[in-house]
């Protein structure tokens, strides 16, 4: 039995850890990632909190609520996945006019 | 069972198939170099051992004992990771495959698969998301082939991939909407629970129960994307050898290129299994003779059919020619993919009306 | 025991992967590492249940959203990332308030440890595929047909950005 602190803090450390690449990367594509990892990082806690309240509900009627912390799951995958590909097509239309990737040099609101 | 015999008995499973499914590759590569040379009307190779027969293990000899090249302005990290990337995937994608019911062995049950577990009361199970587990594995085998064209840093490799893997991330989604309708048939996503439910009743009395002929759409959907999946003629666009000289696996030499290769022909005998599972109905087949026998009929059965897609591989790429790129492209998403769709519909309300 | 010692491993790998995409220059390299972090996240996922979920994982972020990125990468040829002077308020202010904020939470929680109790590998259907796909069609319908919308927006919208000015 692990205890369900662990999970939170794993989630807490990961989300910590997108935050910093947020701030301190300068390419582009890699501060993408980093906010891909912060969502990963509040999944994580989605589905400790379903198995968590999955082993603490007592009637059958509790036992539904829980999953819905899984389907959360899906949503922000779907979020995630639409943020790619509009983020993605934006960072490629960007690199054809700046030719580059590094958001320091990206300091105008022209193209 | 305890939890040394069921790591014992699992370590044997893995063994065992990995053994037969690597040469089983071996042979793959020699059945196919005799097929195609009749189709063009040649002998094929004739030289090592009778009939050819021995050509495998030359090759094999002849893989290990070359100069091993790694070029020099390469990636070097993610161009050793790329081969062992992909053939590793592969390998995954074989793991939950079931090859028969279960076999006895000196009084321990183990199913014929390596990730089902015999229970006591004689039940048997098997992993219950095991086409998601096919697919996820060959998802993650696209970075093999992205990786290898990108670290090799050369510009028939960089083409070959990207060629390669948008036709695979493409096709992919054909090829997962063309199993929902199976799926929605069979009620399960377990391949083991799939296959069981294709031995109720005969259809008319005579036809088997194959989920074939209610999905022939979604298994000619399945096939094409299967092709594409692959990368083989008539979808061989990556490696298409006047173009782009070997594809992704350009700089490749050695036992790297082995493994390419070795995954390929691996990837080819997923999807035949996949096909066999879903469609022909696995192992299901007649059953004779004592206990040992009647546990082993049954790969036999899932191997002839197994063949039957390998065999059929071979025979379209002596007969078909390569297509376009933009045709390539247009098949899948402006084709294929809208009828995955409106199978998935139909299927869906006839399974809802019949309910 | 076992559950802990998995969970140790899988959680060290996933602080590895993540500390790695900070630590690398080269946005390939940190695209593999997230790629590793996902991983081990769906093995995570199959400690707690959701075996679905861990699935889904893999086939869309790791397979789907990853591939996407490491495919932009390859296009783009990125280079190595430049060391430029990025912002000091960004880092000033931005870096300890982070490590506070993590060790806040991550205080909080192990100081309330006990009244959180813990969680276990369940051996019921529960995180299977069909209760799932039943909460989701039926009970999130609204939500989930506005999921819909937003990606058909989000495809056309890349469709647009994407497209060469003739």
């Amino acid at each position: 039995m692990v205890p369900l602190a662990w999970y939170l803090v794993l989630s807490a450390i990961l989300f910590c850890l997108g935050i910093f690449g947020f701030l301190l990367k300068r390419n582009i594509i890699t501060i993408f990632m980093s906010i891909e990892l912060m969502l990963n990082a509040v999944n994580l806690t989605f589905v400790a909190f379903a198995n968590y309240w999955n082993e603490h509900a007592k009637t059958v009627a509790e036992k539904v609520v829980p999953l819905s912390g899984q389907v959360f799951v899906f949503f922000v995958m779907v979020v995630a996945a639409a943020e790619a590909a509009v983020g993605l097509a934006i960072i490629i239309s960007v690199f054809r006019t700046r030719e580059t990737l590094n958001v320091d040099r990206v300091n105008l609101l022209k193209l | 069972m305890t939890l040394t015999t069921y790591i014992v008995v699992a370590v044997i499973k893995i063994i065992v198939v990995v053994f037969i499914m690597l040469t089983g590759v071996a042979y793959t590569t020699l059945l196919e170099r005799k097929v195609v040379a009749r189709i063009q009307n040649r002998w094929g190779p004739t030289r090592v051992g009778p009939f050819g027969l021995l050509q495998p293990l030359a090759d094999g000899v002849k893989f290990i004992l070359k100069e091993d090249m790694i070029p020099d302005s390469v990636h070097k990290g993610l161009y050793i990771l790329a081969p062992m990337l992909a053939l590793a995937m592969s390998l995954v994608a074989i793991a939950v495959i079931p090859f028969g019911n279960s076999i006895t062995v000196g009084g321990t049950t183990t199913a014929l698969q390596i990730t089902g577990v015999a229970h006591a009361t004689g039940a048997i199970s098997d992993i219950n998301i095991g086409i998601l587990i096919i697919l996820g594995a060959t998802s993650i085998g696209v970075y093999g082939v992205a990786l290898a064209g990108w670290s090799s840093n050369s510009k028939y490799s960089l083409l070959g991939s990207l060629r390669a893997s948008a036709q695979m991330i493409s096709y992919e989604l054909a090829l997962g909407l063309s199993l929902v309708g199976v799926l929605l048939l069979a009620g399960s996503l377990s391949l083991r629970d799939i296959v069981n439910a294709q031995g109720q009743n005969a259809w008319f009395g005579f036809v088997p129960h194959w989920y074939i002929f209610p999905q022939c759409i979604g298994f000619f959907i399945y096939l094409m994307a299967a092709f594409a999946e692959t990368n083989r003629i008539p979808f061989d666009l990556p490696e298409a050898e006047t173009e782009l000289v070997a594809g992704y696996h350009t700089e490749y030499s050695s036992m790297k290129f082995a493994m390419f290769f070795m995954a390929e022909y691996l990837n080819m005998f997923t999807v035949g299994s996949l096909a066999t599972l879903l469609f022909f109905g696995g192992w299901r087949g007649p059953l004779f003779g004592p206990p040992l026998l009647q546990s082993l009929l049954p790969v036999l059965w899932f191997a002839i059919k197994v063949f039957f897609f390998i065999f059929l591989y071979i025979w379209i790429r002596g007969t078909l020619p390569r297509f376009r790129y933009d045709q390539l492209m247009a098949f899948g998403w402006k084709f294929l993919l809208p009828l995955a769709l409106a199978n998935i519909v139909v299927t869906s309300l006839i399974v809802a009306l019949r309910a | 025991m076992i559950h802990q010692i998995l969970f140790i491993i899988f959680g060290v790998i996933c602080v590895a992967g993540a500390v790695n995409l900070l630590v690398q220059r080269h946005p390939i390299n940190s695209a593999l590492s997230l790629v590793v972090v996902m991983g081990a996240l769906a093995l995570i996922y199959l400690l707690l249940g959701a075996e679905f979920v861990a699935a889904i994982q893999v086939i869309v972020y790791a397979g789907a959203i990853m591939v996407l990125f490491v495919f932009v990468i390859m296009l783009l040829n990125a280079g190595e990332e430049e060391r430029s002077r990025g912002s000091h308020i960004a880092l000033l202010l931005g870096v300890p308030g982070v490590i506070a904020l993590g060790c806040l939470v991550a205080w909080t929680m192990l100081s309330h440890n006990t009244q959180l109790g813990g969680v276990r590998i369940n051996t019921a259907d529960f995180g299977a595929t069909q209760p799932i796909a039943r909460l989701l069609f039926r009970d999130f319908l609204l939500p989930f047909e506005i999921t819909s919308v937003l990606i058909l927006i989000a495809i056309m919208g890349a469709v647009v950005l994407g497209r060469r000015e003739s």
